[in-house]
């Protein structure tokens, strides 16, 4: 993938050059592009002035952050304690499952991306289940399969 | 008849069940209905009552429907708003009084609620300043800017009793006190909207239905400590809050009571959102702080105190959402209406996210001091499919269980600290005898193992050897010396942690283990899983005697391992077994056991 600089420096624009301003940059970032490519990481240690090694320590420290691609749709699966004791972990197993990956691993065709995450603040429609920003509440195995499917053909149908 | 209002639930659990396609099918069948009064259509935060929803309600005739569907709308405006029928099919069914009800306000789990933080909420559209102000909203602002010196204002906090809603329950008034003498500008007001406690989401829903009384609240703590600039540190997965809250913000300041010169008092605040990033940890005040100013969130050693040298070392007043939605009612109602709402010591109500394995799930508010049965099975309605109640966890990870012999502990701070867990956010997750007391002990020290910053070894290494240890037990690796090794890092950890993180992991460790040490032991030395969670530990079979032989099991095993002749018992195959357990959730007799018959199955 080429990493677009002019895109990188749009961003940070948004911004006036304030170490405090760091986190929303990389926030930006990661929104723009599924993740914070290296290129980012010397373009912000050169505007805000602030070491390299810790926008690095930034990026590898808040979860919202990720280093490595992430990929077109982001599945998160609620595995908080409400939704854990609701049997979470049967999405997980079916998940990993159906799409072939482990929780923090992207899909060879760059699709999806599964991610466990504690508490999406929907407790009680537990088990609960996001994909990029749709919640799904009350989940269970075959309505995971239901909505992978849905997000497939989706992307079969063009978009 | 006064004006029609209906009022549609768009908090994030009713959205989640499509309630914004209710909200536009009301609005464009309404533009094309001859009535003579239009109804006004509101898109509100949160009613609590989320495993329900969507929820619509309707005003004045105090109609409330569940599990709305968009298809339902048509039938609503033809049959309750033009003709005043009621939609029985819609109606609330009440698990208690085993009855259906029309207005929600009679529902057991609204009636016992007392409503102070979230007084507004599924009553109002969060992004209209208008509907705030029309329910006293700014009163207290304005009330405090023209009538009150700032030292009056600490004093009213301090008196009304209010104490930090969370999790450690320290004083409001004290702190915002101490914050005043020191005269280091610029002072800041910062709102904590982290939210991390996995199970607690009132603070998701006040920042996004009632944006306008954090920011109330916060302007008036300006005022009373003399600073002029505010943060709201909101979660990042907290979408909805953020934008509610941006908006709430822009409005604030076109109508003046955000910027410079607040209502022509001399007095300037505004306030800013920082998007929290995504730790657990950023949660704690010290770790939120390094976060806001463009740091790694890890805390800081407790003896430099933030009101003293908090964001960019200067005095910081920082308090909960929910803290800061409880002051303007104070400011407006006076210290003393708050103080006989509670008990002595914990003034006012808490708000509690009512989630697990209970019947009615949601938030519920309610006075400091409601005792916990009342709390889950008035309010909640008992256990899903009546089974027996085991525990209730409180406090999140930081807390600790509750067993079923204090299910008549009155809730507060210092109640729930004498036993041995703590108050917190105010999660309550209730478990019934499927809940393995062990694997969510496990739970917890996985949940903070990944969440230590790692600063200290005792948290660092320290939870992650308690893991491990769980780990092997549930496995069926336990061995008996575990106890006591679990118990000797419970303390070492405690003692030699810097933050609250690390300080009280231990407690759910040491909450299960005191109250359910005979569930380790089987774990450990009989090598069962009771409650048939740790497939390692668990095994199924059909009891011949109960099973009717409908079959229902063998058609619903993912790996057929189940035999048997229609009408006839069936039977488990156990090298095939996979032990997913959807043969005991499918059973409709009872006859499939765990672990040789130590939990009899229930046939609702
Ligand atoms: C690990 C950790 C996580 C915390 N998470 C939160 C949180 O998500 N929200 C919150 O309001 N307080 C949280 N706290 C408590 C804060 O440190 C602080 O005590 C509180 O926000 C003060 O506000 P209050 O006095 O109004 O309760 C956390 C504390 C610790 C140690
Ligand atoms: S106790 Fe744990 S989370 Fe807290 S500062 Fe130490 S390592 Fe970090
Ligand atoms: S525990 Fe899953 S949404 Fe809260």
């Amino acid at each position: 993938m080429t990493i677009d600089t002019i895109d990188i420096n749009t961003i940070i624009h948004n911004y006036r050059p304030e170490k405090r301003f760091t986190l929303a940059i990389l926030q930006d970032i990661q929104n723009k592009f599924n993740f914070i490519p290296k290129e980012a990481i010397f373009i912000i240690s050169d505007y805000l002035k602030v070491p390299a090694s810790d926008i690095y320590s930034m990026a590898t420290f808040y979860k919202a952050l990720s280093l490595k691609p992430k990929g077109r749709h982001i599945i998160k699966v609620c595995n908080g304690t409400a939704c854990h004791i609701r049997g979470s972990n049967t999405l997980i197993n079916e998940l990993t499952d159906l799409l072939n990956i482990k929780p923090g691993e992207t899909t060879a065709d760059g699709l999806f991306s599964v991610e466990i995450v504690n508490c999406l603040g929907a407790c009680a429609l537990a088990p609960v289940m996001v994909v990029d920003d749709k919640y799904f509440g009350a989940m269970t195995k075959d309505k995971v399969i239901e909505v992978i499917n849905e997000y497939k053909e989706a992307v079969e149908n063009g978009k | 008849m006064a004006s029609r209002k209906i009022l549609v639930c768009c908090g994030t659990g009713c959205l989640a069940n499509n309630s914004f396609d209710i909200y536009t099918r009301f609005l464009e069948k309404l533009k094309d209905t001859n009535t003579e009064v239009i109804p006004e259509i509101k898109a509100t935060g949160c009613n609590g009552l989320c495993e329900k929803g969507p929820v619509v309600k309707i005003l004045p005739d105090e109609i409330s429907y569940f599990k709305v569907k968009a298809k339902d709308v048509d039938e609503i405006v033809s049959k309750t708003i033009l003709k005043g029928e009621i939609i029985d099919r819609l109606l609330y069914f009440d698990t208690n009084s085993k009855k259906k009800i029309v207005s929600h306000k009679d529902a057991s789990f609204y009636k016992h609620q007392h409503k102070i933080a979230l007084r507004n909420i599924g009553e109002i559209d969060p992004k209209n300043i208008e509907d705030y102000k029309e329910r006293n909203g700014f009163e207290a602002l304005r009330k405090v800017l023209f009538e009150m010196t700032p030292d009056e204002v600490i004093t009213e906090v301090e008196k009304s009793g209010l104490r930090g809603r969370g999790g450690a329950g320290f004083p409001t008034g004290s702190k915002w006190r101490t914050c005043s003498k020191y005269d280091n500008y610029p002072k800041y007001v910062v709102c904590n909207g982290d939210e991390g406690d996995p199970g607690a989401f009132m603070d998701r829903s006040i920042m996004e239905g009632d944006p306008n009384t954090v920011i109330e609240g916060m302007i008036i703590c300006g005022y009373a400590i003399n600073s002029n600039r505010g943060f709201l540190y909101i979660r990042d997965e907290y979408q909805l809050a953020r934008e509610n809250m941006q908006t709430a913000i822009n409005n604030a300041r076109k109508h003046g009571f955000l910027g410079k010169n607040i209502l022509g008092s001399g007095f300037d605040f505004d306030l800013e959102i920082v998007r929290g990033g995504g730790a657990f940890v950023c949660g704690e005040s010290s770790a939120l702080m390094a976060s806001i100013e463009g740091n790694v969130g890890e805390p800081r050693a407790k003896y430099i105190r933030s009101v003293e040298k908090g964001l960019w070392d200067k005095p910081t007043v920082l308090n909960n959402v929910e803290t800061w939605a409880n002051i303007p009612p104070i400011i407006l109602n006076g210290a003393q209406w708050f103080k006989q709402i509670g008990t002595e010591k914990n003034s006012g109500t808490k708000v509690f996210s009512l989630v697990g394995k209970v019947k009615n799930t949601g938030l519920v508010e309610i006075p400091m001091g409601t005792t916990l049965r009342e709390l889950v099975f008035d309010i909640g309605g008992g256990i899903i499919k009546d089974r027996p109640f085991k525990a209730a966890q409180t406090g999140g990870p930081s807390g600790g269980c509750i067993p079923a012999e204090y299910l008549d502990i009155s809730l507060d701070f210092d109640n729930l600290s004498r036993i041995g867990s703590m108050m917190g956010s105010g999660g309550v997750i209730v478990m019934d005898d499927t809940t393995c007391m062990v694997e969510l002990a496990r739970y917890y020290m996985e949940f903070l193992s990944e969440e230590s910053c790692g600063k200290c070894t005792t948290c660092r290494e320290g939870i992650n050897t308690m893991l491990n240890i769980l780990n092997r037990i549930t496995l069926g690796q336990g061995r008996e010396e575990d106890i006591d090794l679990l118990i000797s890092l419970s303390e070492t950890i405690k003692d030699a942690s810097l933050c609250g993180l690390g300080k009280t992991a231990p407690n759910p460790v040491m909450t299960t283990l005191k109250y359910f040490r005979d569930e380790y032991m089987e774990h450990i030395v009989d090598k069962r899983c009771p409650a048939g969670v740790c497939k390692n530990l668990t095994s199924y079979s059909i009891d011949p005697d109960t099973c009717i032989g409908c079959s229902a099991c063998a058609r619903k095993c993912p790996v057929n391992a189940i035999e048997g002749e229609l009408k006839k018992p069936h039977v488990i195959h156990k090298d095939k077994c996979i032990k997913c357990g959807t043969c005991f959730t499918v059973c409709p007799s009872g006859a499939v056991k765990i672990g040789g018959g130590l939990i009899e199955s229930y046939n609702k």
